[in-house]
């Protein structure tokens, strides 16, 4: 007998270690780790490793900025400049674009639609990954201390980076989109159709559960659905690159995400969503002319009208008084003054109107996480002349149509649908016009 | 080479390079670790860099060199289980754990036969033990835990050429801890 296991000695060890390494799986098979829980042996070895790996990090960012800041400072005063001159651009830029979404605002306040806010977010590097093919979790160098949990989301300013999966007290394990084992609600940004992004084994992302009857085209950009309950609606996921028919009557999508992931640096992550009401206090009172404005469909002017329109304004904005607007007609005429949803705003004058309950603007896009900016819809964008409203400006602007398959939170009915043209009509509909329609016009209903 | 005197004892290795090497036990349990620091570390940065297998290839180097197939088990087995440890929830603690057995069993009962200190062989070894801890890996994923693992011929060639082709140099550096 102890000739045999002498003999058999290294061949009994193997199998004893694999025997008990087989056994392992299977229990983690039978008894996965529940919501939080963390196995010891992976603290053990993240506690092994992460230490170093925090301390390259660190220090590596710390020549980094020496270098930067007080070394190489090269060009500096170029860019600074260039800075400047960005900075004035964007300063213009923000003050249309705060206007939109206040009009934003006001109209999902009436409508009592929640948004989620990203009320808080800690600021994390990345310090390491799990090191194999097959797994693509990242750790990160803030954990339980910080007040990280599991199941909060991870982000950059650029897209969604994933989720975190576990969190020990100095660290904690992010699990990326493009993991095969990951999932995220997700919808195509114009056509609102919702599928689930999943990784896959080689790491790139494929959007499922489109039909594939559905019209996606490459380049279309994707979103978060808030479906997931990890990340709010409307965070920028990534662009369609390609898109083949699949298995099953569904479309495989491959999205490319907007954050590059296989060169993470820095990440936020999400300790802190708010659902709160947009805040309105400072808007200003709301009339319910302007709520009605928005919410009826106006009338589209044809062509001839137009041209007609245009000359007919041409010769009337010559004597049009200062700051009084004049419009084509079968268009009434606003005041120049006075509250109003499209007063504070002259460019709204050619603003494609959206209509409450299809494509109402976004305000969780990453840019949009300080309220104050917002996002605004797609739409054309005005052009030079677009703020005055002078006769040769046509206020009727074609209004892409969306698609009727909205956001699941966002019923539309038929008659909330945006019509192809509306022209921006801001008073009342049944106030008489101030000028003369022409003979073309049809007359307001 | 054996001598034409002595008698054939199965091997294909010479007295003086079957001597088996020892370790200073500051390497055995830091140059593990480091393997594993690197390989996480600088796929962060780059994650292409996660076709190479370090850990892989301290089991081999540490299994060839020893010569003892039970420490080569130990080894592998510790070894992997960190990395299974690194990995995500959805990663099985095990998985690498099984593989890096078998392959510090294989590559300490192979190294008893040949010379393991040429650079050929060296190339040799790591090409074909990376091939068996794949195929390992696939079959322990697929067959024992239902994983959607996708084998890729191509990809695995590429990796084993990578590998090898590191895993020359890494050997030779690690042959500056080794003591008779």
């Amino acid at each position: 007998m102890e000739t045999l296991l002498g003999r058999y000695k290294n061949l009994i060890v193997l199998a004893a270690i694999l025997f008990a390494q087989i056994i392992a799986l299977a229990v983690q098979v039978r008894r996965p780790t529940q919501e939080g829980e963390i196995r010891l042996v992976r603290v053990w070895a993240i506690g092994a490793v992460t230490p170093f790996e925090k301390a390259v990090v660190h220090t590596q960012q710390w020549f980094r900025e020496k270098w930067v800041g007080y070394v190489y400072l090269r060009n500096v005063n170029t860019e600074n400049q260039q800075l400047r001159e960005q900075i004035e651009r964007m300063k213009l830029e923000q003050t249309r674009l705060s206007e939109d979404a206040k009009m934003a605002r006001r109209i999902q306040t009436l409508l009592a639609f929640k948004e989620q806010y990203i009320d808080q977010t800690v600021a994390a590097q990345v310090i390491g990954t799990s090191g194999n093919e097959q797994s693509r979790v990242l750790y990160i160098d803030k954990g339980a201390n910080d007040g990280l949990k599991p199941d909060m989301a991870v982000i950059t300013p650029t897209g969604i980076v994933g989720k975190i999966v576990q969190v020990s007290a100095s660290s904690a394990q992010v699990l990326p989109i493009n993991d095969q084992t990951s999932g995220v609600g997700a919808a195509l940004r114009d056509s609102r159709l919702q599928g689930i992004l999943k990784g896959t084994p080689n790491g790139t992302t494929t959007l499922q559960y489109i039909m594939s009857d559905e019209p996606v085209k490459p380049g279309e950009r994707v979103i978060t659905s808030g479906g997931d309950r990890i990340f709010p609606k409307g965070l920028l996921v990534g662009t369609v690159a390609s898109v083949e028919p699949g298995k099953d009557l569904f479309l495989n999508i491959r999205v490319i995400p907007s954050a590059r992931l296989d060169r993470l640096e820095e990440v936020l992550v999400v300790t802190k969503i708010e659902e709160k009401f947009p805040d309105t206090k400072e808007l200003g009172p709301i009339r319910a002319s302007d709520i009605l404005s928005e919410r009826l469909p106006g009338l589209p002017t044809p062509p001839e009208a137009n041209a007609a329109g245009s000359a007919a304004a041409a010769t009337r904005g010559a004597t049009a008084p200062a700051g009084q607007a004049s419009a084509p007609a079968g268009v009434t005429t606003r005041p120049a003054t006075g509250a109003g949803l499209t007063q504070q705003n002259p460019n709204a004058m050619t603003r494609p109107a959206t209509p409450p309950g299809t494509t109402a603007p976004k305000p969780n896009t990453i840019e949009a996480a300080q309220p104050a900016t917002g996002t605004t819809p797609p739409r054309v964008k005005p052009s030079p002349s677009a703020g005055t409203t002078t006769g040769t400006t046509p206020l009727t602007t074609p209004v892409q149509k969306p698609s009727v398959r909205t956001a699941p939170d966002t019923e539309t009915t038929p008659e909330q649908t945006t019509p192809d043209t509306k022209p921006q009509q801001t008073s009342p509909p049944n106030a008489p016009p101030t000028t003369p329609p022409n003979p073309g016009d049809t007359p307001p209903q | 080479m054996t001598s034409p005197a002595m008698p054939f004892r199965g091997s294909y290795t010479s007295r003086e390079q079957m001597a088996a090497y020892e370790f200073n036990w500051l390497a055995i349990v830091l140059i593990p670790l480091v393997a594993i620091f690197v390989q996480a570390f600088f796929t962060a940065k780059l994650r292409w860099l996660s076709i190479l297998d370090l850990p892989m290839m301290v089991v081999i180097f540490f299994a060839v060199a020893r010569r003892n197939p039970i420490s080569g088990c130990v080894t592998g087995a510790i070894i992997g289980l960190m990395q299974d440890a690194l990995g995500g929830p959805a990663h099985p603690i095990g998985m690498y754990g099984i593989t890096d057995t078998i392959i510090g069993y294989m590559a300490s009962s192979l190294g008893v036969k040949i010379d393991v200190d040429n650079p050929g062989t060296r190339f040799l070894i790591v090409y074909i033990f990376y091939a068996i801890h794949e195929a390992v890996y696939f079959g322990v994923g697929r067959g024992l835990l239902r994983q959607p693992l996708v084998w890729s011929w191509s990809h695995v060639a590429i990796a084993a050429l990578a590998n090898a082709v590191v895993g020359v140099f890494l050997f030779r550096f690690l042959d500056r801890f080794r003591q008779r």
